[in-house]
């Protein structure tokens, strides 16, 4: 049987969309496909070495839930309903929104980024950095992690051409 | 059933599961066993489909009491 292949293309550096590629591409590697992910714009957060920077915002983001991770059943229950203007107003709502969703990561089980991340390369799947957006933010090779490829669109088609899933995300 | 092999999958949520069956099929031979005890109602599902597409053999899965349980045969 000839081996998958699956090239995701990751574009957004927050902590919420720092999911979907880490998630999918161990998931396939365990399922045997050959990954490979290009970081493109702020998809590049995500191969810094560290991602405590990584957050989340609740604002203009009607879609997320705001609910505690703590207390009694009844509290943990109420979805908080915090107007825009408030959560742009109040300094550190980020911070705080940010703190909650890590928090609720660690209840629920479900893994961190750093630990999703080190299993995708585990797994070798193959971290291509968007090398014009490296130039463009002004980034340092010495920002991000090891064992990846700098490399440009041409680069990404290349695999991409070949592949049975391609994704944007 | 006889295993060689148990994994502690509980209180994992997807796809760490998978994540670590697919890392202890690894160390086992093949036609070994390995029972996964998991907690995350996805991962019935999810075995089922790691299984057809991996060429593993799910041999069984149970519920007991919100835990689930899987033999999963290595190829």
């Amino acid at each position: 049987m000839e081996t998958k292949k699956m090239a995701l293309i990751a574009t957004k550096g927050t902590l919420d969309w720092a999911y979907p590629p880490f998630i999918l591409a161990s998931t396939a590697a365990a399922l045997g496909y050959e990954v490979q992910i290009f970081f493109t714009f702020y998809g590049l957060q995500l191969l810094k070495k560290d991602l405590s920077g990584l957050k989340v915002s609740p604002l203009g983001n009607p879609g997320m839930p705001m609910k505690m991770p703590f207390g009694p059943k009844w509290f943990k229950e109420i979805s908080w309903n915090i107007p825009n203007a408030v959560q742009s107003l109040v300094p550190g709502y980020e911070n705080l929104a940010t703190g909650l969703m890590k928090q609720t990561i660690k209840n629920t089980g479900v893994a961190s980024i750093p630990d999703l991340r080190d299993l995708c390369q585990e797994a070798d799947v193959k971290m291509i950095a968007c090398q014009m957006t490296v130039e463009l933010f002004g980034f340092d090779q010495s920002d991000f992690i090891g064992n990846i490829e700098y490399g440009g669109t041409a680069t990404f088609f290349e695999f991409a051409g070949e592949t049975d899933i391609c994704l944007f995300i | 059933m006889n295993f060689d092999k148990e994994l502690d999958a509980r209180g994992l949520n997807c796809p760490l599961p998978i994540l670590r069956t697919k890392k202890s099929l690894s160390e086992l031979a093949s036609g070994q066993v390995l029972k996964i005890n998991s907690t995350d109602p996805g991962s019935v599902k999810d075995m089922q489909a790691f299984a057809k597409q991996t060429g593993n053999e799910l041999l069984s899965t149970a519920e007991n009491g919100g835990e689930f349980v899987f033999m999963m045969r290595k190829h």
